[in-house]
């Protein structure tokens, strides 16, 4: 880690270079279950983003003063804590989103993004370089479930933004709806893509689409760098086995 | 990548040449294929000849551009995406045109819409992307198949009255018939009931059902002539009698107990869905059902278990594809357990876990 860091650099990774769901293939329960539809999927990717922003500060901020042996405790409390809030924060301003991501948005404590990078990066880093990793990555996070969002909403229901006026809005848009047209002429929407099967398989596709563009790029394979980056390194039996014999 | 042929192979022996290629066992296949689709034709009209050109001809296409695409050789010779695509079309159904508002364009458009779909899934998702031939974990008609039942339920089961029916009042299938709660209760008199729902034209008489003259997809309607390409495939040596047996046979088992060891509803279960034309063509795919003959049984047992389990207790008429899917995911597990051991070696007990050297 000698090369310096810069905030900049930080938030940016988080598109392509460290995506947590494409590339770290970091919290894809809420990937898989909530990406039916773009609206779910922004509500849910904000959420996150919120909590990730917040925690990262709190847990950088408490670096020094969390011992190191039940540091994974301390994470979980702070996680929830702020989780709790977003969750109270929905279920006043936008009921209509809470309904539809359910369990999914309290859920948001053990998602393996939030609690990774607390342990990766802000339990390591200063306050405002984790509060800018927690924007990247949440950043990142929302555009990887945007992309499935789309494209599961759009061959799987046949609409596109639907129900964008329960989250904000917009002169009273309410997304778009090709489903009549494609009923006109005989057609109907591929339904498998909004069911799970669809979601694993557009997840695999997105996810070989990036690596492409990112191998176009230079970019190293998707993986975690080692043990370093790895939020379980310390109870992994890997590791150990690994430091036995070294 | 250098011409495959000209490879000097170098393997252990025994050294036995034979002349079975893929090419010939696909070309068994196919010719075993055509008496059952000549059937769905004469059955469905010439709506059925579209379907099953537009799968064939989509499949091949989708083979072609994605080896291609992904720079590997050109593997159109061995005949195996002409399978798929006759499995794939004797597994959709000829469209309901009053299902389509009347409108007949309209349901030939969402053929071709079938077709296509099924027919990428069947051979770039299932096939391609895990590697060609050989390397599909699942069988590529089978789950193209599902996809298109899951994602068009509607469409899939817009079954069409069969033409050469003059008789017939209904469209449904007979397992859609006999899996319906207001016109057949498994917990009453079932010869009774069958000799009514056949008599009122619910049900097709079992002579009809053996020839084909029913609703249904369009290689499953004709048990005769799937029995017929069955046999040549026998004959041919292609396919072991194994899991055709063993599938069929467990279903029979189930349904003499369910139907309460009446005959007639164990004929109308065995000819009435897709179980045939499973057991016989789809099951038996080599790269998706196990070697030995003990896994061989086990796979059909298995199949046959969960396609009657779906039939008798599920929301669905009918599980042979959800049954052979499930099966042809556990394969691998069944190649593990069968797996025959070699001559000389002793039976080894479960031995203690060796410790992991680090």
């Amino acid at each position: 880690m000698a090369e310096k860091k810069s905030c900049v650099k930080e938030i940016t990774k988080g598109f392509l270079r460290e995506n947590p769901t494409m590339r770290l293939v970091l919290g894809t329960c809420p990937t898989l279950a909530v990406t039916t539809s773009v609206v779910n999927a922004i509500g849910m990717g904000l959420s996150a983003t919120i909590v990730l922003i917040c925690s990262n500060i709190a847990i950088s901020a408490l670096r020094k003063v969390i011992p190191s042996k039940v540091r994974i405790p301390a994470y979980i409390v702070i996680i929830a804590s702020f989780v709790t809030v977003v969750q109270m924060i929905v279920k006043a301003f936008l009921p209509a989103l809470d309904e539809s991501l359910g369990i999914f948005l309290p859920l948001i404590v053990v998602n393996c993004i939030i609690l990774g990078r607390a342990e990766a990066f802000a339990s390591k880093n200063p306050v405002l370089l984790s509060a800018c990793d927690g924007l990247g990555m949440g950043l990142g996070f929302t555009a990887a479930l945007f992309c499935m969002g789309t494209v599961r909403e759009v061959l799987g229901a046949g609409t596109f933004l639907a129900g964008i006026q329960d989250l904000v809005n917009i002169g009273g848009f309410t997304g778009f709806d090709f489903s009549e047209k494609i009923t006109s002429i005989g057609l109907s929407p591929v339904t498998i893509f909004i069911l799970p099967a669809g979601g694993f398989f557009v997840f695999g596709i997105l996810m070989a689409i990036t690596n492409k563009i990112a191998q176009g790029k230079g970019l190293p394979k998707a993986e975690l760098h080692g043990c370093e980056h790895c939020p379980m390194a310390a109870n992994c039996t890997r590791r150990t086995e690994q430091e036995a014999t070294r | 990548m250098p011409d495959e042929n000209k490879i000097l192979t170098v393997s252990a022996s025994p050294h036995v040449k034979s002349k079975d290629s893929t090419q010939r066992i696909m070309l068994d296949v196919v010719i075993a294929l055509i008496p059952a689709g000549l059937a769905g034709c004469f059955i469905f009209g010439g709506k059925a000849l579209l379907v099953i050109g537009l799968c064939v001809f989509f499949s091949v296409l989708f083979e072609y551009l994605s080896r291609k695409i992904m720079k590997r050789s050109n593997t159109l010779g061995d005949l195996s995406a002409v399978v798929t695509g006759l499995l794939l079309a004797y597994n959709i159904p000829v469209l309901d045109v009053a299902k389509f508002d009347g409108k007949t364009w309209k349901a030939t458009v969402m053929t071709v819409f079938l077709c296509l779909i099924g027919s990428f899934f069947a051979i770039v998702v299932t096939k391609q992307f895990f590697g060609g031939l050989g390397q599909n974990f699942a069988n590529p008609a089978i789950v193209g198949r599902i996809v298109l039942l899951v994602s068009f339920p509607s469409a899939m089961t817009a079954f069409t009255v069969p033409k050469a029916a003059v008789d017939a009042v209904t469209s449904a299938t007979p397992l859609g018939v006999l899996s319906d709660a207001s016109l057949f209760d498994r917990a009453g008199d079932i010869g009774a009931q069958l000799t009514q729902l056949s008599g009122d034209g619910y049900l097709p008489d079992l002579f009809s059902m053996f020839i084909g003259v029913k609703g249904g997809c369009i290689g499953e309607v004709s048990g005769l002539l799937i029995l017929l390409g069955g046999f040549y495939l026998l004959m041919r040596g292609v396919i072991s009698p194994a899991i055709p047996v063993s599938f069929i046979g467990t279903v029979s088992v189930f349904m003499l107990i369910a139907g309460k060891g009446n005959l007639p509803f164990v004929a109308y279960e065995l000819l009435g869905g897709g179980l045939l034309l499973g057991a016989i063509f789809m099951a038996t795919d080599y790269t998706t059902s196990p070697i030995t003959v003990k896994g061989k049984v086990i796979f059909g047992i298995g199949c046959g278990v969960i396609c009657s389990v779906i039939r008798l207790f599920g929301s669905m008429a009918e599980g042979v594809s959800y049954a052979i899917l499930l099966m042809n995911i556990a394969c691998p597990l069944i190649e593990m357990l069968t797996k025959p051991r070699p001559f000389g070696v002793e039976k080894t007990k479960k031995s203690k876990k060796e410790g992991n050297a680090a």
